[in-house]
């Protein structure tokens, strides 16, 4: 039994080391580089297109209020003219990271 | 096997040792490969602390006595059923689940979020293997699951005869999950904090599991109070069990993190207050362990002997100090990004709700802790009771109850006066609907409190009812549909809104059983005699004749009571049967021969196994205490243990059906509590409900969905990008 459990457990570990090891592994095999490091625009974008979406989802929060008689006309329009302007400075500094992205990849 | 379990642990601790290291240097160095080794490291410790648990499910499965966990919550009488669950009613074992379903949890987040928060994601996979550590180091150095006896006993002692009931199965697991998906969220925003990134991406990611974490904390303590009704005698709200009340704190706190998220979300407000929202979670439920594992209060749940205390308080104050530092080192970039547009608006009621929410767990804590905290100050040790809990609880649950028909009917940003007044009058005319029928109907107006709570509801109904309402009308005049298919899609297309809305129903609904139950209830505590009568509310119960049976096959409650005794109770109302109740006590075998070659086989824990009759206006409730200590019993079982010898447990059953016969010929009274309370149903109800707007809100939204499928290689995701960039923008601009 015990020559057993050391067995499973020799298996185990060397399953583990295995997995755990493989990005360094991979990445020494491939001449001692990393992993294409995350370009420095990721994070910016990740965080503007989250912005985006809840911009969005707060727009059309807006007008399911107005549509279901939360809000009036008057400050409904007010909202939404402010929620459209908002979400239009994200897009365009979504737009400004796009091709930040394409003249450096084309660099 | 219990070698193959040990080595498990040591490699997982070794594992979380290893992944703390890489996970640190990986994002230090900015070395992703180590990151990622580090997230892998996660991973690997799920799959050993899989093969630990299987092996210790398996020893119980087999009973395998030379595990010392086995042998004492165990035995071979135990029904396989209560086996299986067996392995987390012991300290050892219940470690090793908390760990076991950390390492899940953990797994699952940080493999959907593998693209994303680089930075967060590693310091949040260090603090993750950093809790997965803590626990396999009290398993490995305090409490290990796969300790052995040499040589195994032939038998084990069994479980615990309280926790043989069906809940056994599910509370402990649902609670440990809530638990346990409670630190995801706490290391994500932690892992902001120390990455700097404090923006609502920690937020977006780790939202399904805040919410996750409440809703299984939500079923595990429905669970837990079901149980504690069918089976523990039912000692009222909080006085159940000390336990019970921890469980509660994070959910509270938890709930208002759900709330107060979607205005960081929408607006960038209320950082701090998330963030401190989340560690306080975090660290709640850290606490909630701890009052199981440390057996400082009194609590069917605490484990005998329990030495865990001093990790714990380390654990605990290690948490609290780390999450203050972060907080306030890192307060400058937590700064709200906006104001509060006006008073009248969604976000001043969520903010109303947090208070609320933040101040029913303070009281909580407060009389939960109050054992501890008075021995600390006095030098001896004093508790409150539920009088104390209502006088704080109450007027905050009413609040709560009414913030949660207020929060739908008002928009966010901003609502007008005028508005607001035409959103409130249907819920205002169900509250006056409800109070009218209730006068009406003659319920007492000795309890004001309980008639705002039902008015409360009413309001919550009127207002949920409103909103689906007008939902349904502006699909059906948008897309044309029937009204069913526009119920549909408006839930499908707001499902956090539409869900959420449910969960206010279900909380008014949970509320009503509980005021109901708790305000006019009638409660009757007496002897009786076969052939007696008591009157319990509008009910007549009468008390026929005794039952009793022998061995763990045939015992009422199926639960491997040695011998069980009971009653058949008729109730009645007026003429009218109404119901034939067969409460029970089961007596079970103590494992101590010093009590007698017979006497042991009942001298264990005597559990009553209650009988009721539920509906969904009252239940009748009924548990018995039969008196086996009279001189005529009591000589037969001294006769008994002095001739049958030990050896010979089959005569000491024989003993026990002369017992039985002569307790049947002569039965003496037996003591009965009775309950009639109505609308108890309808705390399960709307525990239902609670459950069914949780699951439809969790469920992913359609916009989720586009955003998973916009997941793809470089080159095409930047086409895509632009693409669906330019139609959000025509959509924003038009």
């Amino acid at each position: 039994m015990s020559v057993l459990v050391a067995v499973l457990t020799l298996v185990l570990l060397a399953v583990v080391i295995a997995m755990v090891g493989r990005p360094l592994f991979t990445t020494r095999t491939r001449g001692g580089t990393s992993r294409p490091v995350e370009s420095s625009a990721a994070p910016a974008r990740t965080e503007l297109e989250a912005a985006r979406e809840a911009k969005y989802r707060e727009i059309r929060d807006a007008e399911l209020d107005y549509r279901t008689g939360k809000l009036s006309r008057e400050d409904y329009e007010a909202v939404n003219g402010t929620l459209r302007a908002e979400a239009v400075e994200i897009l365009d500094r979504l737009e400004t990271l796009d091709r930040g992205g394409e003249q450096t990849s084309g660099d | 096997m219990a070698g193959l379990g040990g080595a498990c642990l040591l490699l997982a601790l070794g594992v979380c040792a290893y992944g703390i290291c890489v996970s640190i240097y990986g994002v230090r160095a900015g070395r992703p490969e180590f990151s990622e080794s580090g997230r892998r490291s996660v991973y690997a410790l799920a799959g050993i602390l899989t093969v630990a648990f299987l092996v210790l499910e398996l020893a119980f499965l087999r009973n395998d006595f030379s595990f010392t966990t086995v042998a004492d919550t165990s035995s071979t009488t135990t029904p396989t059923f209560y086996k299986a669950a067996a392995v987390w009613s012991s300290q050892e074992g219940s470690l090793l689940l908390w760990a076991w379903l950390l390492s899940l949890w953990s797994s699952l987040v940080l493999f959907l979020t593998r693209k994303r928060m680089r930075e967060v994601s590693a310091y949040a996979t260090a603090i993750l293997l950093g809790f997965g550590g803590f626990f396999i180091s009290l398993m490995i150095f305090y409490a290990t699951p796969f300790a052995t006896t040499n040589p195994a006993p032939a038998d084990g002692v069994g479980l615990d005869p309280l926790l043989r009931h069906p809940s056994m199965m599910i509370h402990p697991p649902m609670l440990y999950s809530g638990y346990t998906l409670c630190i995801v969220p706490l290391a994500f925003g932690m892992g902001a904090l120390l990455a700097r990134k404090v923006d609502a991406e920690w937020i977006g990611a780790t939202r399904r599991f805040a919410f996750a974490a409440w809703l299984f904390l939500g079923v595990g303590i429905m669970l837990g109070a079901r149980w504690s009704y069918a089976e523990l005698g039912w000692g009222g709200y909080w006085g159940w069990d000390a336990v019970e009340n921890a469980s509660l704190m994070p959910w509270l706190t938890g709930t208002a993190f759900l709330h107060s998220l979607m205005i960081q979300e929408k607006r960038g407000m209320l950082k701090v207050w998330n963030v401190s929202l989340v560690l306080a979670t975090g660290t709640l439920a850290i606490m909630g362990t701890f009052l199981v594992r440390s057996g400082i209060l009194s609590s069917i749940h605490a484990f005998g002997g329990a030495t865990l205390g001093v990790p714990f308080v380390v654990l605990i104050a290690a948490m609290i100090l780390a999450s203050i530092y972060l907080v306030s080192s890192r307060r400058e970039m937590l700064r709200s990004e906006h104001r509060l547009d006006s008073l009248l608006s969604r976000e001043s009621v969520f903010l109303a709700n947090n208070l609320v929410l933040v101040g029913l767990c303070f009281v909580i804590f407060w009389g939960t802790y109050f054992p501890l905290i008075s021995e600390a100050l006095t030098g001896h040790e004093a508790s409150v009771g539920p009088p104390w809990f209502d006088r704080y609880t109450v007027p905050l649950a009413l609040a709560l109850v009414l913030l949660s028909g207020i929060g739908p009917v008002i928009a966010w940003r901003r609502a007008t006066l005028a508005n607001a007044r035409r959103n409130f009058v249907t819920p205002l005319l169900f509250a006056l609907i409800a109070l009218l029928a209730l006068l009406g109907s003659g319920v007492s107006t000795g309890k004001p409190l309980a008639i705002a709570m039902f008015c409360c509801a009413a309001f919550v109904v009127g207002s949920v009812g409103q909103e689906y309402w007008r939902g349904v009308r502006v699909r059906r005049a948008m897309a044309g549909e029937a009204a069913p298919v526009a119920l549909l899609a408006l839930v499908k297309r707001n499902r956090r809104r539409y869900g959420g809305y449910v969960v206010h129903l279900g909380i008014a609904v949970l509320f009503v059983g509980v005021a109901a139950s708790s305000s006019f209830q009638h409660v009757s505590e007496l002897n009786l005699s076969p052939g007696q009568s008591t009157k319990v509310g509008a009910y007549t119960v009468r008390y026929v004749h005794p039952t009793a049976t022998i061995t763990s096959q045939s015992d009422a409650a199926h639960t491997g009571a040695t011998m069980s005794l009971g009653a058949i109770l008729k109730v009645s109302k007026g003429d009218k049967y109404i119901a034939t109740l067969l409460p029970s006590e089961g007596f079970y075998d103590s494992g101590n021969p010093s009590e007698g070659s017979v006497g042991h086989l009942i001298g264990g824990q005597a559990v009553s196994h209650v009988s009721m009759d539920a509906g969904v206006t009252r239940d009748v409730w009924s548990a018995i205490a039969p008196d086996i200590n009279t001189p005529r019993l009591q000589r037969i079982m001294t006769i008994a243990n002095k001739t049958i010898p030990i050896v010979r447990p089959d005569e000491g059953l024989i003993a026990l059906a002369v017992l039985e016969r002569e307790y049947l010929k002569a039965p003496p009274a037996a003591r009965f509590k009775l309950i009639e309370s109505p609308l108890v149903m309808w705390i399960w109800i709307g525990g239902g409900i609670v459950l069914g707007g949780g699951l439809i809100a969790l469920w992913p939204a359609p916009s989720a969905v586009r955003r998973r499928v916009g997941v793809r290689p470089a080159g095409d995701q930047r086409d895509n990008r632009s693409a669906s960039g330019r139609a959000a923008r025509d959509l924003a601009r038009a």
